[in-house]
């Protein structure tokens, strides 16, 4: 089980990532128009980089924590204590 | 020439038993049984050689041995220390002092014999 | 089939069914089964930002701008991915402090300022008038198009509709009345909204599911796939163009719009709502991360295709692309799909308005209005028995207004726009929170007068470059005031302030709104001084994770459990105040007597309770008006002072630690300095004992070795000699027995024989051993003074004899030497037996009568008793005497002879023996 503190570090990589992946440098670079499996560069580009992002986040969380990281469960049900 | 030797202790059974050697060995003898008794014996007359026992009524034998050296006319005086106390720091303090020779009792008969011998010379025989 | 009555028929259905999942959902929740529980009900509710401006609006965008429509949807994933950091910080912090809504979130956070909370609500309601209008607009148009199936013709061909044949404002009134249904039947005091969350979660994967067949209809069905669609379109000059970034309006547009999507997925009032207020697990968070996106992504998917594909079919315009979802499976015939499509366009609509409106009458209910009502002494609301009607009613009425405000801004102002761009104007507005949010869930520094500076500002802006500048382009206001700006100022043109030029409306709208917004949340909060409160409640945010519990408040109540229960029984009803105060009872294990004043938590119990349903501002008030004190202020004086003497008493200890250290290297140095001392002490004895042995060693060893080197010795000396050999033998054995006596009973190794002994016959004994010393050398007269019989006494017998002949034989050494006289007395005195041994010899100086009993000690100066004595005769009699428990000690007269007396005590039978004899 990979600490908390990695997952919070690999997601954070992963937001930069994203901003750069959708930033105008790398998309310049595929903002041409040019056909690849008969899509379009550019939306072929753009809807992969997505996916890819999304899978990695999932596997980021889900490879995080088996248990609730960080979330302080037993804080949390003492705070809850009053409530209905 | 016939060699004096002062014994100064205030057992007087180790006074006899020096007193005996000395005398066994030809040379002159005479006994002090205090430190003062001591320091007047040799005013009187400078022996060749002290046997000096360092726990001494009235004045110990550092002192004893302190005043002799600190008289240039006594430098001719050899000085060996006897003492009961086993410990360094005395045998270092009377050769510090100027003793010429430290013997821890109990001794060896033969081997006093025989210091006072290398410090005097053989003694003439009677 | 797609006849008007139909499509109303299946409509209303599916809004039924809806309501019965919602009430099934809350029926659930209330017996404690929740059916949201669950993460991916939890990411589907979340996905109710894809409204029917996602439905229809994208395929919209898509076909004139390519991929402009895709930023609304990639700001969100990003979000999400970062969420971890922020929605969780948020989601935390609201739940500890019982937030019901975004206005909360920010007047709590802000020192709980009705103010602030007001200033949200207002911006809320104002902002979210386009979106509404938007859902409205969208719900219309589509069935007008379906309903004039097979033909298509577009809306606006038709024209204005009169009034009362409106669709939308049917629409408005039937999606109000479901509002109404789904989310104000009662007050919950946490604001769950369980069924409608279902509800939505329901909607989540219809519109899904609607989106996804008509996109793999056209897709797969009236193209042959994605690259057939694309190498189609290709072929289409007109629409290569939209291939690239250029047609979505260059970089910028696409920046400035994922930053506008990023705010708007916590900030739009129904995305926190279903985030952050209905989120009943924190956990649920972590699926949501990537669930959420994936959702997006499965979405969108087929919005450039069917863009293109609608494209294709109708080349000359004549079909606004909005329509492109019902509009081609309408032209391929396709019924079915098309009604089902329809649903999905419907299903998204309603999703939006339902938890929108929902959010919003919370926040005018608890943040705008019940603040001002109740500061209205005149309607005298603190004292009304139940308050529970009141809120409903007024989160109705708002409902229904701001239902009303969508229709009247879709009529006045929607045909002017397309839909994307309204949505986008909300968005505007809804970010404007965005700053007040997240600096101060980060910065503690963040203050009231900050934020508040901050949003109106933004909202100002806001306001000023995109609502008005639309109002303008439906007529409203002079179109001048586009063009050339207000009363002519060129630099206050709406679309172009301060002259910026080359930005999209929407990015210009978001630069100027967010560089006040920020630059005056920034400066404001740098500039003031935050209140105590502020403080308190800053800490509390922004340190959520590592204070998860209370500030403890002191409350000097004085109000009873009954005065809090009715107080909350007002606003949430009889039966639920009472639950509640049930539960609390037997959570904490206490029975709650009612007339008992409540207790601080008791107090904070309600406070909190109350905030559920009235928000925390309202509730702090109403509170504090039954507790009668305004204790504001005392909170951050209690934490302040709970600090103080937090910090005292860790100093306080530290000192009694150092002090402690102290006092223990103090008596660390003492024990030191002792230990040194009977070291050198030991050291003396030591040498001392070194010394005494060797000598009499010397002489044996000394005479032993002229015996044996001069055999020739004559009789007489070699006697002599002999003699002197065994008397120093016996002296050595001497001293070392009484070295090793000293010894053994210094260190308490001696084996004693204490018995009953007859003391008369040790006596005796003693005399006898020393008898032959008077003899010796010269006649010593030996008086004794014996009774008969002497009691018994408790000792050693021989340690006891021991003793005695010591102090016989010193007798006889010290006696006058003339003409010695020694005497032994004994008696009982003071109920122990005392021996007194005496001599007339030169007696002992008084300065030495205590030393003499030390070792190696004698009257005068050195041991003048060579070769007799050992120096520890004394000595050992005191040990001995002293085991026994007796004294020994000297009297003495110089010139007079010395007496040693000493004590033994009695044995018992001695004691009874001595009561018995006559002595």
């Amino acid at each position: 089980m990979t600490r908390p503190g990695l997952m919070n570090e690999r997601l954070m990589a992963l937001f930069l990532l994203g901003l750069l992946l959708f930033g105008p440098p790398l998309m310049g670079a595929f903002d041409r128009p040019a056909i690849a499996l008969g899509i379009p560069v550019l939306y072929l580009y753009l809807f992969l980089a997505w996916l890819c992002l999304i899978v990695f986040s999932a596997l980021a969380i889900e490879g995080g924590a088996q248990t609730p990281s960080g979330a302080e469960p037993e804080d949390l049900d003492r705070a809850f204590e009053d409530e209905g | 020439m016939t060699h004096s030797v002062l014994v100064v202790d205030d057992e007087p059974n180790i006074v006899l038993s020096l007193e005996f050697l000395m005398k066994q060995a030809n040379y002159d003898v005479r006994v002090a049984r205090d430190g003062e008794a001591a320091l007047a014996e040799i005013e009187q007359a400078p022996p060749d050689l002290v046997l000096l026992d360092a726990m001494l009524p009235k004045r110990d034998g550092f002192d004893v041995c302190q005043a002799i050296r600190a008289d240039p006319a006594l430098n001719g005086v050899r000085i060996i220390m006897l003492t009961a106390k086993g410990r360094e720091v005395e045998r270092e303090k009377g050769l510090a002092l100027g003793a010429d020779d430290y013997i821890t009792k109990p001794f060896s008969t033969r081997d006093v014999l025989e210091r006072v011998k290398d410090f005097l010379g053989e003694p003439d025989e009677a | 089939m797609l006849q008007g009555w139909i499509i109303v028929l299946v409509s209303l259905a599916y809004l039924c069914f809806l309501f019965a999942i919602a009430s099934y959902g809350d029926r659930r929740a209330d017996q404690g089964r929740s059916l949201i529980a669950n993460p991916y009900i939890y990411a589907l509710s979340i996905a109710v930002y894809c409204t029917s401006w996602t439905f229809y609006g994208s395929v919209g965008r898509a076909a004139s701008s390519g991929v402009g429509f895709l930023p609304i949807y990639l700001g969100p994933t990003l979000m999400f991915i970062c969420g971890w950091f922020v929605l969780r910080k948020i989601i935390r912090i609201s739940k500890v402090n019982k937030i019901t809504s975004i206005a909360d979130f920010i007047a709590s956070r802000y020192g709980k300022s009705p103010l602030l909370g007001g200033l949200v609500a207002v911006i809320a309601v104002i902002g979210i008038m386009p979106y509404i209008s938007l859902q409205l607009k969208a719900i219309s148009t589509s069935f007008s198009v379906l309903v004039q199936y097979p033909e298509i013709v577009m809306p606006q061909d038709l024209g204005s509709a009169p009034l009362l044949q409106d669709t939308a404002l049917y629409a408005a009134l039937i999606m109000a009345a479901f509002s109404v249904l789904f989310g104000t039947r009662h007050i919950d005091a946490s604001e769950h909204h369980e069924g409608m969350v279902a509800a939505i979660a329901f909607e989540s994967v219809v519109k899904l599911l609607a989106f996804l067949a008509v996109g793999v209809f056209v897709t797969f069905l009236v193209y042959d796939g994605f690259g057939d669609v694309f190498s189609q379109a290709a072929a289409v000059p007109a629409l290569t163009r939209l291939f690239s970034i250029e047609a979505a309006g260059g970089y910028g547009s696409w920046i400035s719009l994922m930053i506008l999507a990023m705010a708007a997925i916590i900030c739009l009032p129904r995305q926190f709502q279903v985030a952050v207020v209905e989120n009943v697990d924190e956990r649920h968070l972590r699926k949501a991360v990537w669930l959420f996106p994936l959702y997006l992504f499965l979405i969108n998917i087929f919005v450039l295709p069917i863009a293109f594909g609608g494209l294709l079919l109708f080349p000359d315009g004549g079909v606004d692309a909005d329509t492109f979802v019902l509009t081609l499976p309408m032209a391929e015939r396709q019924e079915g799909l098309a009604l089902f499509v329809f649903i999905g366009g419907l299903s998204a609509a309603t999703g939006m308005i339902i938890v929108a409106t929902i959010a919003i009458s919370t926040m005018v209910s608890n943040d705008l209005v019940m603040p001002v009502l109740l500061r209205v002494g005149r309607l005298h609301l603190s004292e009304r028995e139940d308050l529970t009607g009141l809120l409903l009613a007024i989160r109705r009425g708002t409902i229904l207004i701001v239902l009303l405000l969508g229709y009247l801004y879709a009529r006045l102002i929607g045909e002017s726009y397309a839909l994307v761009t309204i949505g986008l104007v909300s968005f505007a507005a809804a970010a404007q929170f965005c700053p007040a949010i997240i600096g101060g869930i980060f910065w503690k520094g963040a203050s009231r007068a900050g934020a508040a500076a901050g949003m109106s500002a933004g909202f100002l802006v806001w306001a000023y470059t995109l609502l008005l500048p639309s109002f303008a382009r439906s007529g409203w206001l002079p179109a001048a005031f586009l063009e050339e700006g207000p009363f002519g100022i060129d630099l206050l043109k709406p679309y172009e302030l301060f002259g910026l030029t080359g930005l999209d409306p929407i990015s210009h709208a978001l630069f100027w709104s967010m560089f006040a917004n920020i630059g005056l949340l920034v400066g404001v909060s740098l500039l003031t001084r935050q209140s105590l409160v502020e403080r308190a409640q800053a800490v509390l945010f922004v340190d959520v994770f590592r204070r998860t519990e209370d500030q403890a408040r002191i409350w000097r109540a004085t109000a009873s459990v009954r005065d809090l229960q009715g107080l909350l029984a007002r606003f949430v009803g009889q039966q639920r105040a009472s639950s509640a105060f049930s539960r609390y009872a037997r959570r904490h294990g206490q029975k709650l007597d009612v007339q008992a004043p409540a207790d601080t938590a008791l107090v904070r119990f309600t406070e909190r309770q109350l905030a559920g349903a009235i928000g925390a501002a309202s509730a702090r008030i109403m509170v504090a008006s039954v507790v009668k004190e305004e204790l504001l202020d005392i909170d951050q004086v209690m934490a302040i002072l709970d600090e103080a003497s937090q910090v005292i008493e860790y100093s306080r200890r530290l000192e009694e630690k150092s002090a402690q250290l102290e006092a223990t290297s103090r008596e660390l140095r003492a024990a030191n300095e002792r230990l040194k001392d009977l070291d050198r002490m030991k050291d003396d004895f030591v040498s001392t004992v070194s010394h005494e042995l060797r000598t009499p060693l010397t002489s044996i060893r000394s005479f032993s070795e002229i015996l044996f080197d001069n055999p020739d010795l004559d009789a007489d000396q070699k006697k002599e000699f002999l003699k002197i050999v065994i008397s120093e033998s016996e002296r050595l054995t001497r001293l070392i027995n009484d070295v090793l006596d000293m010894a053994k009973m210094e260190a308490d190794q001696l084996d004693w024989y204490m018995a009953e002994t007859d003391a008369r016959a040790v006596i005796d004994q003693a005399l006898a051993a020393t008898h032959s010393l008077l003899q010796r050398d010269r006649p010593i007269a030996l008086e004794t003074d014996l009774p008969t019989r002497l009691p018994s006494v408790h000792a050693d017998a021989d340690r006891l004899t021991q003793v005695i002949v010591n102090l016989l034989s010193n007798a006889v050494k010290f006696c006058d030497p003339e003409r010695g006289r020694i005497g032994i007395t004994a008696g009982l005195r003071d109920g122990l037996l005392q021996v007194e041994v005496w001599d007339n010899g030169p007696g002992v100086p008084e300065a030495d009568q205590e030393r003499i009993f030390e070792k190696f000690q004698q009257a005068g100066h050195i041991l003048t008793d060579k070769p007799q004595g050992t120096g520890l005769g004394l000595p050992i009699c005191r040990q001995i005497i002293k085991h026994f428990g007796g004294t020994i000690w000297v009297e003495s007269v110089p010139g007079r002879g010395a007496r040693f007396s000493f004590t033994v005590p009695l044995a018992e039978a001695g004691e009874a023996a001595v009561s018995a004899s006559a002595e």
